[in-house]
């Protein structure tokens, strides 16, 4: 069904622009009186504004970009830098570890990162490095408030956003593709 | 001696206007810093805010709950606001043209006080008439300063030597000229009806026959709608506008001499509401208390009546503000020129025929 | 306080003199928007002039069509133009021989005219006040017909000006 919208031609009381100017002048006006007498959710937060009561953004909101650690604690990121490459304003600089660096932590990985530094000066928050990261590794989190006195200091190095990122609960690849892998194994085939 | 002197009679007119324009200036300036803040007061409110409510010197929230209500309130932001005018860099860009860099904001501001000079802002105190200078042109003294605010606007565009405030500074002189045209013909009709050019007779006429604006409405629309364009505020800001010239005129300005355009926006906007209080709206008069004060008391009262009048069209000038997009420029144009000029001349017109047989 | 009318008046013409003459050669600047400036300078204290007569509608109108209006007018197309500082150009010899031909003939023209006129106003007549209602009645009782032909002869000129700018037009 179609929906059909009247566009016919203004009449002349419409084209003095009074009607458009009483409207605008209601419509301000309720906000305003709802504002003032206290009556607006929008202004009544109860609990204190904004710099002391931080803001609660919600599930899914896109924040700065930090590393997180699976429930074992250790680091979940292999150092494949696809995330450096795909990174627009290149914020993202990694240092793999090299043939005679240090292994991950964590069975089933080869290696993780000696150095993962984030420029959140230069990170435009476009969740690129969270889409492409093979090892759930990356994620846009909900920290929206950066601020620091110097550039270098916006610089996040590898710790920092391991600790700002905390542990991503439920997301654990590889112990899902073991466990499959182990499932698969004592699997009872019949083989005729 | 010094009795001598001061019995003259020049020397106390001298002394007198000086003390009313010291006075004047001062109130203005109060006036300005706190037209600002109820504007941030009244857009936070209308659009679901909640404004300035947190700037506070350190003693002030000492006093047991006033200091915490004046804070909620806002009340100390001008304060800070000028400080941070004053105290941050006032950085002069190395391809401008700086002897009018320089000039401009100033240019920009003179205009809007002297205008004040002819509004009578009250009936007398003591002997005094309150108006700073009682000129018997007083409207046409007016729109020759105003006419002259616009070259502030112009040379700071001009003088940036940059894109967009040259882009606001032309803008700006098409727009002024056009309106001021609506504007002068718009009051010519008030002056028809009164007989004087001279602002306190115009007043003391309304004290007497009623408020003007009830005589000339369509005047007094045109002469609102003119004068939101005359003061560059929406939906007139073309000049200025941040969405299309980042800045416009003051693109390029930092500090004190921004500060100044600011100052000269408001000072405009203050000059333009007693302006058409003057007009319209029977100056310090009202429908009952018409007769020119006796008593200190009454002089006061004629004052205080006078300054209400304004605050309540500078709220009205702040409130249009968050309700009306900007116009694009040629709808600007169309409305000045083909709607408001035949308008305002028919509006000639037809009270110059009401007053011939009328008043026979 | 008739010396203190008369230093505002010697301050005032000189004020005019001067400006007048930085507008057309201003030897630290040959911009033509300082030109054009002076020249509101010019306006300004010529008004000045006119309030020293007691002539305020004048002075008021003064400021109000030329510097309020003709002048900003004059700076938009300055501006538009974009015209560059002027080089110092050569003289050109007829230019300024019939140049100053026709300054000598207009200075004369003025002070035969200074010379022929009575000094009116100060002898004694009383100020004009409230000029407005005498210029007025004056315009549009005495000088009626030269009046309307002036506007006439401007409405013309605005004529002209859309025949041209819109002669692609039928
Ligand atoms: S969010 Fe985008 S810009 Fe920021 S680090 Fe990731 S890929 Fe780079
Ligand atoms: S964060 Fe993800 S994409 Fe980036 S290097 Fe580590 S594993 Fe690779």
């Amino acid at each position: 069904m179609t929906k059909v919208v009247d566009r016919s031609p203004l009449n002349f009381y419409e084209k003095t622009y009074l009607p458009a100017l009483v409207e605008g002048f209601k419509v301000t006006a309720r906000h305003f009186v709802r504002t003032v007498k206290g009556e607006n959710t929008a202004t009544d937060l109860g609990d204190g504004y904004y710099p002391e009561v931080p803001w609660r953004v919600n599930e899914g909101y896109r924040g700065a970009p930090y590393l997180v650690r699976d429930q074992e604690g250790s680091t979940k990121c292999v150092s494949c830098q696809l995330c450096e490459f795909i990174c627009p304003p290149k914020a993202i600089k990694i240092t793999p570890p090299g043939p005679e660096g240090q292994g991950a932590d964590r069975p089933n990985a080869e290696k993780m990162p000696r150095e993962f530094e984030i420029n959140m000066l230069r990170c435009i928050f476009c969740g690129l490095c969270q889409e492409v990261c093979p090892e759930e590794a990356i994620f846009l989190q909900q920290h929206y408030s950066l601020s620091g006195l110097s550039r270098e200091e916006m610089v996040y190095n590898k710790e920092k956003l391991l600790k700002l990122g905390g542990v991503h609960a439920g997301i654990q690849k590889w112990k899902h593709k073991l466990e499959e892998a182990r499932e698969q194994e004592s699997f009872p085939v019949q083989v005729d | 001696m010094l009795e001598n002197i001061l019995s003259d009679p020049s020397v106390q007119f001298f002394l007198f206007s000086a003390a009313k324009i010291a006075v004047v200036f001062g109130v203005v300036m109060t006036f300005v810093a706190y037209a600002v803040l109820v504007e941030r007061k009244v857009s936070a409110a209308i659009q679901d805010r909640v404004g300035p409510n947190r700037t506070a010197p350190p003693l002030a929230l000492k006093i047991p709950v006033l200091g915490r209500l004046l804070q909620r309130w806002g009340m100390f932001q001008p304060m800070a606001d000028g400080l941070k005018f004053i105290l941050k860099e006032d950085f002069t860009p190395a391809y401008v043209r700086t002897i009018y860099f320089w000039l401009a904001p100033a240019i920009s501001v003179i205009p809007a006080f002297l205008t004040l000079a002819v509004i009578p802002f009250g009936s007398n105190l003591g002997q005094q008439k309150m108006v700073i200078a009682d000129l018997n042109v007083g409207i046409l003294y007016t729109f020759g300063i105003v006419s002259l605010g616009v070259y502030g606007i112009v040379l700071a565009g001009w003088s940036s030597n940059s894109k967009y405030p040259f882009l606001g500074g032309i803008r700006s002189s098409a727009q002024m000229i056009s309106y001021e045209i609506a504007m002068g013909m718009s009051v010519v009709s008030l002056f028809l009806i009164s007989g004087d050019l001279n602002l306190s007779k115009l007043v003391e006429w309304q004290a007497n026959h009623g408020w003007l604006v009830f005589y000339q409405p369509v005047s007094f629309v045109i002469f609102l709608v003119a004068a939101f364009a005359e003061t560059n505020r929406l939906p007139f800001d073309l000049p200025e506008s941040e969405t299309e010239l980042v800045g416009g005129y003051h693109t390029e300005y930092s500090s004190m001499k921004f500060a100044l355009f600011f100052l000269g926006e408001y000072a405009n906007m203050i000059a333009s509401s007693a302006m058409m209080v003057t007009l319209f709206f029977g100056g310090w008069s009202l429908p009952f208390l018409g007769k020119p004060a006796e008593s200190l008391l009454g002089g006061l009262i004629h004052i205080g009546i006078f300054i209400a009048k304004m605050i309540v069209l500078m709220i009205v000038f702040i409130w249009v503000r968050w309700m009306l997009p900007r116009f694009r420029y040629d709808q600007l144009m169309d409305l000045g020129w083909r709607r408001f000029i035949p308008l305002a001349l028919a509006n000639i017109v037809a009270t110059a025929l009401g007053v011939a047989l009328f008043n026979r | 306080m008739p010396q203190f009318t008369d230093l505002l008046f010697y301050a005032f013409a000189g004020l005019t003199l001067l400006f007048g003459f930085l507008c057309v050669a201003n030897p630290l600047s040959r911009n033509p928007v300082t030109s054009a400036m002076f020249l509101v300078l010019t306006i300004i204290s010529m008004a000045g002039l006119f309030v020293l007569l007691h002539a305020f509608f004048l002075a008021a109108v003064q400021i109000l069509v030329y510097a309020g209006a003709v002048m900003v007018l004059f700076l938009f197309v300055i501006m538009l133009l974009d015209l560059k500082e002027e080089d110092r150009r050569k003289l050109n010899k007829t230019a300024v021989g019939l140049g100053s031909l026709a300054v000598l003939g207009l200075a004369g023209v003025l002070v035969r005219a200074m010379l022929a006129a009575k000094p009116v106003i100060a002898a004694g007549s009383k100020p004009v006040e409230g000029s407005t209602k005498e210029l007025g009645r004056i315009l549009f009782e005495s000088y009626l017909l030269p009046f309307e032909i002036l506007s006439i002869l401007l409405l013309v000129a605005m004529v002209g000006v859309i025949l041209l700018s819109k002669k692609d037009l039928k």
